[in-house]
């Protein structure tokens, strides 16, 4: 039977390769998707301790995160082509321009 | 005053016309024609006349006892409360005032009268000059200042007409600048005068600190309000060093040595101002202080003798002159002690009375000199004129009467100032009327020898010049009748003791003449026959004998050197004053350069520099190397903060996710979990 641990150990995988995406990748668009893999992880996390305490408030914010990161890829898309025209890159570690 | 006395309540525009003409000359006089600049210049001149006379007739007008006329025109230096050395309190204050009494009638006759003819004369004599607005220019500030000098109602503002005509005089001797002698001689006019005005300046300190007032209506006043006795020793040294100023202006020893210079100047203006006006006015500032000169007889007594012993020194000196207008210029210095022996003997009003005659007389000679030199085309030498007696007529006419009259024979104007002095220096002192009569026949003499020179025995003129000879226009020849005129019967007015009575108001301190036991009569023949003595031996040695002049000079070689060269006084100065004043100047130029430059300037720019030095090391390693501390220390512990800052997003997020980890794991540790309870 599958129970709420199951659902944690796969949202800790799923975070877990998310956040190994942002760091290591170099490719601004793989971090960006990353990103979304964070945010599932979140979400799973989200809907498993809702349907664990029988409270439909988790899956309501859940579906706010799915808005949320929908709006945040257009965004961050926009960013990256804007970017793109300027710097003719879309990796990361040539974005230093922040640095001192 | 009196409604009607319209010209003596105006006295003070008298001098204001010449100013406005000199004003309008000097700041616009190079764009203005010749005759524009004649017409100004002389017609302020003759409104001066217009006035000055007007206020002549309009004080001779009233009693003896009201010809006095004083008013301010405004406060001039309001100098508040002082103390004089007698301990009164005494309020100073100098006014631009004017003065207007029997003698300043007298002056401004003699400068409105003759200057207006010498401003006629002088169109015709500088027609033909350069810098013709110039010279009128300067002519009519001259007449400013002469006419403040002789109306001022005070010490102070007659100094500033006193400075005026000095600086008028330098400038008009100087008038040809680019003559290095009529520079030279421009400037050292202007010394003399200067050491001269030293003493006057020196005087009129100690005047204002003894009596404690500067009007000299109030002099006497203060003299006898000042309980001071006769010969009291302040009013001694104020008398002296009032005197001081006047050998200087006046020409007498030791300072006379600046007006035979000062013939280099226009003719015009040694008529003016070296024989007529200018020279005057020592003579006139000594009657004007006499309340205090007769207080100080032994002042007095030196004034007669510096009087008499230029008289005949100047005489001396005048006999074997040749240039035209020295013979003049020596002649006017020896009448100056003329008129300062009459001073220094107490008679004032003869002085004046001399003045005012050597005014037509000299002022002519000089104009008539001024016309002999036009008439031979500039040549001053007597050595080469010589029988133009007939070619020039006038001049020669008028030259003979002003000659007549400086040598004292009745009834010409000399006759009876020279005569008057004469007596009175008989009742002071024998010996000064032997001297001043022993001047008259040398006086006579030279004229004479000038007048025959010039006019007489065989011509000296070069062939190229004697074509040219002609009389001067009728604008140079007019003045010369109207002065040889006044020159005639100038003297009239002193017939009777009239001149004298009219000057009373003034001199009336001056000590009673002791008068009965003169011989007058006797003096009288005996200066006439002096002056006819030195006239024959004028005609006997430059007219029936021309040879015998020569000779004389052969046979006394030495004495004629010393005479010839003016006793070597111009050398003697030059060595003695001149040129120890250059080596005192040479000497401070060299302390100047040596100790104030080297030691003073250079060494304070040194010392500086040196004490820069370790201004500069502080400013480097110090305050600059706290800077450079605090900026090094920054940098260093930067270095590790710095390289934190990768500006990759990837090592940010790797930051984030490692502060995340240690601040879970802070909880979760502060929670009790541990690596072995982790799991659930």
């Amino acid at each position: 039977m599958i129970g709420t641990g199951h659902y944690l150990f796969l949202s800790l995988a799923l975070f877990l390769i998310g956040v190994v995406g942002v760091v290591t990748r170099r490719n601004v668009i793989i971090i960006l998707m990353s990103i979304e893999l964070i945010l599932n992880a979140v979400n799973i996390n989200l809907v498993a301790f809702s349907r664990l305490v029988g409270s439909v408030e988790g899956q309501v914010f859940a579906i706010f995160i799915i808005t949320d990161a929908a709006a945040e890829a257009a965004v961050g898309l926009g960013i990256i082509i804007a970017f793109f025209r300027n710097r003719e890159t879309v990796l990361a570690d040539e974005m230093d321009l922040l640095k001192w | 005053m009196r409604p009607s006395e319209y010209f003596l309540a105006h006295i003070w525009l008298v001098p204001l016309f010449p100013l406005a003409a000199s004003a309008v000359m000097l700041l616009f006089g190079r764009k203005l024609s010749n005759s524009l600049v004649s017409v100004f210049c002389v017609g302020s001149v003759a409104l001066s006349l217009v006035y000055g006379f007007g206020a002549i007739f309009q004080l001779i007008a009233r009693p003896a006892a009201e010809r006095v006329v004083e008013f301010a025109l405004f406060n001039w230096i309001p100098a508040g409360p002082m103390h004089t050395t007698s301990g009164h309190l005494v309020n100073f204050n100098a006014q631009w005032g004017f003065l207007f009494d029997p003698l300043t009638a007298v002056m401004v006759g003699i400068v409105t009268g003759v200057g207006f003819l010498i401003h006629v004369y002088s169109i015709g004599y500088m027609a033909h000059e350069g810098g013709y607005y110039r010279f009128f220019g300067y002519l009519n500030l001259f007449m400013f200042s002469m006419l403040t000098l002789v109306l001022a109602n005070n010490i102070l503002l007659m100094f500033v007409g006193w400075e005026g005509v000095g600086l008028c005089s330098y400038l008009l001797i100087g008038f040809y600048f680019l003559k290095k002698s009529a520079a030279d001689a421009g400037k050292k006019a202007f010394i003399v005068n200067r050491i001269g005005d030293a003493g006057f300046l020196l005087g009129i300190f100690l005047l204002v600190g003894t009596l404690g007032t500067l009007n000299f209506s109030e002099l006497r006043g203060a003299i006898v309000a000042g309980h001071f006795a006769v010969g009291d020793a302040a009013l001694t040294a104020i008398a002296l060093l009032l005197f001081a100023g006047a050998t200087g202006k006046s020409a007498q020893i030791p300072l006379y040595v600046w007006l035979p210079d000062a013939m280099e100047g226009p003719t015009p203006v040694s008529a003016l101002i070296h024989a007529a006006t200018m020279v005057t006015a020592g003579v006139y500032m000594l009657v004007r202080t006499n309340a205090i000169f007769a207080m100080a007889p032994r002042a007095l007594a030196v004034v007669a003798v510096v009087g008499a012993v230029t008289a005949i020194f100047a005489a001396t000196m005048g006999v074997l002159q040749n240039d035209i207008k020295r013979v003049l210029a020596y002649s006017t210095i020896s009448q100056l002690g003329y008129m300062f022996l009459a001073c220094g003997v107490g008679a004032f009003s003869a002085g004046i009375f001399h003045l005012l005659t050597h005014a037509f007389f000299k002022g002519l000679l000089f104009l008539g000199a001024g016309s002999v030199i036009h008439a031979v085309s500039g040549e001053q030498d007597m050595q080469k004129m010589g029988a133009l007696g007939g070619k020039i007529r006038t001049t020669y006419l008028t030259m003979l009467a002003a000659t007549l009259a400086i040598a004292g024979i009745p009834p010409l104007a000399g006759f009876f100032s020279k005569d008057e002095i004469l007596a009175r220096a008989f009742r002071a002192n024998h010996a000064l009327w032997l001297v001043g009569w022993l001047t008259a026949g040398m006086t006579a003499f030279y004229m004479f020898r000038l007048l025959f020179l010039t006019f007489h025995g065989t011509s000296r003129v070069p062939h190229e010049v004697e074509r040219h000879i002609h009389e001067s226009p009728s604008n140079m020849t007019v003045p010369l009748i109207i002065l040889a005129v006044l020159s005639i019967v100038g003297g009239w007015i002193g017939i009777g003791g009239r001149f004298e009575r009219f000057l009373e108001p003034v001199t009336q301190s001056a000590p009673a003449s002791t008068a009965g036991e003169t011989p007058e009569a006797a003096l009288m023949i005996a200066s006439v026959a002096i002056a006819l003595g030195g006239i024959g031996l004028a005609w006997f040695l430059y007219i029936k004998r021309t040879e015998l002049p020569d000779k004389i000079a052969a046979s006394f070689g030495g004495l004629y050197r010393l005479v010839y060269n003016k006793y070597y006084v111009d050398q003697i100065y030059d060595a003695m004053f001149v040129n120890r004043t250059k080596d005192l100047g040479l000497t401070l130029g060299a302390f100047d350069r040596t100790f104030i430059d080297g030691l003073g300037v250079d060494g304070t720019g040194w010392l500086t520099r040196a004490t820069s030095v370790i201004s500069i090391f502080w400013d480097k390693w110090i305050i600059d190397g706290i800077v450079n501390l605090v900026a090094n220390v920054v940098r260093v512990l930067s270095i590790p903060v710095r390289w934190l800052q990768t500006g990759r997003v990837s090592s940010y997020a790797g930051f984030i996710v490692l502060g995340v980890l240690v601040l879970l794991g802070f909880y979760l540790h502060a929670a009790g979990y541990t690596l072995a309870n982790l799991r659930p």
